[in-house]
């Protein structure tokens, strides 16, 4: 009877495995397509020049600019607000219903559609605010979207930081901002930090938000400030792609793009991570 | 000998919502001399010592009745500002708790926040610090290392070093050696009886050999009450309670 | 001393009102979704607008009824979810209960890179490998349909389902498990018995987590899912999802025209699914979690 159930445990156990390693399968087939089909284009003259003959040759410089010009502001907007509202969260916060209200406000502006913040960067950011198709729209409406992974990855980070260390800077006449300042940050600052370059990377890979916002899919010069328009990798990959009259043969650049774009990504996500765990030993937590 | 009470409580009661911790509290304590807290597990002694630095301020939902004055200042009264008082009555915890900061940075730190800024001045602080700590030696060549590689003894020691470094006239020590080996243990108490010259020392133990050997006057708590106060080796000898006589000799606890 | 406690007060209050920026955040863009939007209801009734079949919002008369929209949107985030939550699940377990460390090391970053990979580049994959792949192997007339767009969201919601799943199943004490071996449980045996019961709550916040995150996505459906604003009569047929609608429409509609009006109706919509998601599964999460911590 015994062996039965073992057999039974043995069958499944292995179809858990398959499960698992499909997932492998899949990235491994997708990161295979894009690479095989995109290094050809990817060159020194790809990454550093302009697109030339309608988009045909040339480069993507000015979309690699374009997308680090959104994600530095991103940045700007997403993280002394996120870092903010997770402290105020973790070390002021009490577990009232006030709590539980803006908890519920940070989960739902998590789970809001991309494109629902494009249309929200539109008519508010574009139109109201009159800052049209520009860095600072598409920058703002990415840094609303990236609001709440920065917040998350900041108070698991102040949460990791032991009581007792709180606790033993208030003995010694410390006010809670002193402690917040001097011992709780710098030691959540790793964590925060990893977060933070996770929360941007995916910022650096949305399209939705900035269709309408701040990117367009050609413009002669670099941008020059932030009411500027750009051009940007994934928007550049959805227009080649869908748009325009050379979708074939554009084709080569559109898996060239899209390769760039993904080791970017990949990039970010791999230097937060060895950033973290370099930081981390130095803490020794 | 002179004997000026330095800090007292006069029926301090202590509430956590509707549960009652301590029970009409009445302990003198003496200036220059070590008292120790002693009872078993969970019979409030650590809850009192926390009032005493108001750090059970930081739960929520307390209430504290009753008279806590340091010389001629009542503790709680609304005027008084915790900040300073912290300062004043200093603390050191169960678990070694040094900041992930360098050893110097740990002793500068709380005379960075109390506006200590001429850096001459607090080099000379934690140097002297560390002295009194019985450390200094053991961490002069090596003070911009880690605080958190030292063993824990010495990181015990160094959290003593900090809280001394903001000039404290009350050390309160919650169980500052269940945490360490015999030796660090021993290291520890004979700080505590040198400090004991310049410093009130009260300090919480679940281990009443070391709250013989180390202290002048004893009070055994039980069940948030307060049963007996006395001389060390009077409470120890000649016990006045029956309680008290049954837990010194082990008979529960 | 008293400078000092003004001092705290004053950040006190001014994280606080920091906080507060998400939840105004939030209130800006359901006000200006409704700003938007409703002025599309003084030409066609609420009724026509989610009920009505046919969307031609170019057409003159315009006809805005969002019905095979929604029914779009539905149906690739269901055939999507059946693809991604049996996967999501075992993946959960298999790294939970049953990966040896080393092997849980591969797969985990194997899962975290899935959730990094840009919408786009997943949607242009889609578009360029997926279709014409199904296309010949299913002798189907066009590779752009609700199969591809649901293969290539499914591959987006794993990683969401998959990692809340595992912080669910994580959390179940130990002391259930060791309770059932002690009782003569096979290891399987306790994972469905015991442990997938015990972190239910979990795993269905992370499903619902997992296609909320589904019907709310925009590149995959615009690329792969082929834009046909038609009912589907089967999951090879191309339809068009209430995301994919606005992103390809917005460029064409003049500024404060109807079907501009119309398209900010559409993400309200959009935002009611999303949101009605999220308050069910924060419902879960929190009633949940309460139950299971007191008992233990």
């Amino acid at each position: 009877m015994i062996k039965q159930r073992l057999i039974v445990q043995k069958i499944w156990f292995s179809l858990l495995k398959v499960a698992a390693w499909v997932n492998g399968l899949a990235l491994a087939v997708i990161v295979y397509f894009i690479l095989s089909r995109g290094w050809r284009a990817v060159s020194w003259g790809f990454l550093t020049q302009a697109p030339k003959d309608s988009m045909t040759a040339g480069g993507i410089l000015p979309c690699i600019v374009g997308t680090i010009a959104l994600c530095l502001m991103t940045i700007l907007v997403a993280l002394p607000i996120g870092v903010a509202s997770a402290i105020y969260l973790n070390e002021y916060a009490g577990h009232g219903k006030f709590i539980r209200f803006i908890r519920l406000g940070i989960n739902n502006l998590a789970g809001v559609p991309s494109i629902v913040f494009g249309l929200f960067g539109l008519a508010f950011f574009c139109i109201v605010l009159k800052m049209g198709v520009s860095i600072a729209s598409g920058g703002l409406t990415l840094g609303i979207m990236t609001l709440p992974v920065i917040i998350g990855a900041s108070e698991e980070a102040l949460k990791s930081v032991p009581n007792t260390y709180r606790e033993a800077s208030l003995a010694m006449g410390a006010t809670k901002w002193q402690t917040i300042r001097r011992v709780v940050l710098p030691t959540a600052f790793p964590g925060i930090i990893t977060g933070s370059i996770l929360g941007i990377s995916r910022a650096a890979g949305e399209t939705a938000p900035i269709m309408y916002t701040g990117a367009v899919f050609f413009t002669p010069d670099l941008p020059a400030s932030i009411l500027d328009e750009v051009m940007a990798l994934p928007y550049h990959i959805y227009v080649l792609a869908t748009a325009g009259t050379q979708i074939e043969a554009t084709r080569h650049l559109q898996y060239g793009t899209a390769l760039v774009l993904i080791v970017l990504i990949f990039g970010m996500n791999l230097s937060a991570i060895i950033m973290r765990s370099k930081m981390r030993k130095k803490l020794r937590i | 000998m002179q004997r000026h009470i330095k800090m007292h409580t006069k029926n301090l009661d202590f509430f956590y919502g509707d549960f009652q911790a301590l029970h009409e509290i009445s302990i003198d304590f003496i200036q220059h001399q070590v008292t120790a807290l002693i009872g078993p597990s969970g019979c409030g002694k650590s809850t009192y010592l926390r009032c005493l630095n108001r750090m059970n301020d930081l739960i929520s939902r307390i209430r504290i009745k009753g008279e806590a004055m340091l010389d001629t200042q009542d503790i709680y009264d609304p005027s008084v500002d915790v900040v300073t008082l912290r300062r004043r009555v200093g603390m050191v915890f169960q678990k070694p708790n040094p900041f992930p900061k360098s050893i110097f940075e740990n002793i500068a730190y709380g005379l960075k926040v109390n506006g200590v800024k001429d850096k001459a001045n607090i080099t000379a602080i934690v140097e002297k610090s560390l002295k009194q700590a019985a450390i200094w030696d053991e961490v002069r060549d090596r003070l911009n290392e880690s605080a958190l590689g030292l063993s824990g003894g010495q990181q015990q020691r160094l959290c003593i070093a900090r809280a001394l470094a903001v000039g404290p006239e009350v050390l309160l020590m919650d169980e500052p050696a269940s945490a360490l080996d015999p030796i660090a243990t021993q290291k520890i108490e004979e700080l505590i009886t040198e400090l004991s010259s310049k410093l009130t020392i009260i300090i919480v133990t679940h281990n009443m050999q070391q709250a013989a050997r180390v202290s002048d006057r004893t009070a055994f708590f039980y069940m948030g009450k307060l049963i007996e106060v006395n001389d060390t080796d009077t409470l120890f000898t000649k016990p006045k309670l029956k309680q008290t006589e049954d837990y010194i000799t082990g008979r529960f606890g | 001393m008293l400078k000092r406690q003004v001092i705290d007060k004053g950040v006190h209050s001014g994280f606080l009102l920091i906080a507060l920026f998400s939840i105004t955040v939030l209130s800006l863009i359901v006000l200006f979704l409704f700003k938007e939007g409703i002025p599309i209801f003084e030409y066609v009734s609420i009724k026509d607008f989610v009920l009505g079949q046919y969307w031609y919002p170019t057409d003159d008369p315009a006809d805005f009824g969002i019905f095979p929209l929604i029914l779009g949107s539905v149906s690739v985030t269901l055939l999507s979810g059946i693809i991604a939550i049996p996967l999501g699940i075992m993946t959960a377990v298999y790294l939970a209960e049953i990966a040896p460390p080393k092997v849980a090391e591969i797969v985990k970053p194997i899962v975290e890179l899935m959730a990094s990979m840009p919408s786009v580049v997943i949607g242009f994959f889609g578009m360029v490998v997926v279709a014409p792949f199904i296309q010949q192997l299913f002798n189907i007339p066009v590779g752009l349909n609700m199969f591809n767009a649901s293969l290539m969201l499914a591959f987006m919601s794993i990683p969401t389902i998959c990692s809340l799943s595992e912080d669910a199943i994580f959390c179940v004490p130990a002391a259930l498990k060791e309770a059932s071996f002690a009782l003569g449980a096979t290891h399987f045996e306790t994972i469905v018995k015991v442990i997938i019961p015990a972190s239910l709550s979990g795993i269905c916040t992370a499903v619902i987590l997992g296609l909320s995150r589904a019907i709310g996505e925009t590149m995959v459906v615009l690329m792969a899912a082929g834009g046909a604003a038609m009912i589907p009569g089967s999951i090879f047929d191309p339809v068009r999802p209430l995301p994919a609608s606005i992103a390809a429409e917005m460029a064409e509609a003049p500024f404060g025209s109807e079907h501009y009006h119309a398209l900010f109706a559409i993400g309200m919509v959009l935002f009611g699914f999303t949101f009605i998601f999220n308050l069910i599964a924060d419902y879960i999460s929190y009633k949940f979690r309460q139950v299971g911590e007191a008992s233990l």
